[in-house]
């Protein structure tokens, strides 16, 4: 099988792996539910109070999903960059061989 | 082959149901949150991830010292960790977790440098997402960026000499060392926090329900994309791949360069 279609399917089913719960689920709030890690400690712990604040926080859910699409983009950048160098460099080596 | 597919079939119902039957109410899987370890516990983990970080830096300056395509690989691989860490993606026990993406590093350039590069990550998120915290970041640097890329790069290379087939070994080590990482974040939790009742095992398995099983969907994602990108390596980036010593000997004369075909 060719490349393109191995990496086809595996991106198929990790498209499946992440959207299937949407759709079994679809009752479930998907929260990021950062807050209910305290609840869980606080019943095995009620006193705990947690001792540091974080030094900033995004003011906004919008700005905080604006940080991690630049996260992402930036990863991905790099990664489909580096890609798409070392394929353009294989492919001149095997023009100039044949 | 069929009775394969049918059990596979079987076992994912049999853990949807379970999931939900066991946890049917959202919950949270990720990094632990700033403040949220007793000082002496954020302390502690702190200076067992010191070493891990000096001994990465090492590594990374003698792996990239003589060569720039291995510099850029390292990028790529950093990169990789980076995206995949920004993707909180929905699963089974209806919550979001995000992936590592550290396995593929370790699997390339062995576990410490991804230490280095996970940590790196992992302070881009404290400080401008409020995402883990810096008062946690050696207990989450342990978890995802220590205890991740040394399971992967051992289970990579234990089933290499195995003779398991490649893509396995490298779906397995990405998928374990991602799970582990939660698993270990358990423990950690669970150190700072013993059940009053089940003690430090009591509270470990609650949390181990909670992280663990959310993980699990995600850590197989993980495995796949790690083998995807891998293919994509081994298609075009022979020559860095070799002089990593990512193949086995045995391995590399069958896909030596005189093939002109590309098999992945």
């Amino acid at each position: 099988m060719k490349l393109v279609w191995k990496n086809v399917i595996l991106g198929i089913l990790v498209i499946g792996l992440a959207f299937g719960p949407l759709v079994f689920a679809h009752n479930a709030k998907f929260a990021g539910a950062d807050d209910q890690a305290g609840e869980a400690i606080s019943t095995i712990d009620a006193n705990y109070q947690p001792w540091f604040k974080p030094l900033w926080e995004p003011p906004s859910g919008e700005i905080e999903s604006f940080l991690f699409a630049l996260q992402a983009a930036l990863g991905s950048g790099m990664v489909f960059y580096y890609l798409g160098y070392v394929k353009g460099k294989h492919t001149a080596a095997k023009a100039k061989k044949g | 082959m069929k009775r394969n597919t049918v059990k596979l079939i079987l076992l994912s119902i049999g853990y949807l149901a379970m999931v939900y039957l066991i946890w049917p109410d959202n919950v949270y899987a990720m990094h632990i949150m700033e403040g949220f370890l007793p000082f002496n516990w954020a302390a502690f983990w702190m200076a067992v991830m010191l070493p891990f970080v000096i001994w990465g830096m090492r590594s990374i300056r003698k792996t990239v010292s003589d060569s720039a395509s291995l510099k850029m690989l390292l990028a790529m691989a950093g990169a990789f960790a980076f995206v995949l860490s920004a993707m909180k993606i929905p699963s089974v026990t209806g919550s979001c977790s995000h992936p590592t993406g550290v396995g593929l590093g370790a699997i390339l350039f062995g576990p410490t440098p991804m230490t280095v590069l996970g940590m790196i990550v992992l302070i881009f998120q404290a400080l401008l997402l409020a995402h883990g915290g810096l008062t946690t970041l050696g207990a989450n640097t342990f978890s995802m960026a220590i205890v991740g890329p040394f399971v992967s790069y051992g289970i990579y290379k234990g089933l290499q000499k195995l003779r398991a087939p490649r893509w396995l070994s490298i779906f397995l080590a990405a998928t374990l060392g991602d799970l582990m990482t939660y698993v270990t974040t358990s423990f950690q939790l669970a150190l700072a926090f013993p059940d009053p009742s089940g003690g430090v095992w009591g509270s470990a398995l609650k949390f181990m329900g909670i992280f663990a099983f959310t993980q699990v969907p995600l850590a197989i994602s993980e495995g796949l994309l790690t083998v995807m990108v891998f293919n994509l390596l081994v298609a075009y980036s022979r020559n860095e791949l070799i002089a990593l010593s990512v193949f086995r000997a045995d391995e590399w004369q069958k896909i030596s360069p005189s093939k002109t075909e590309v098999k992945a």
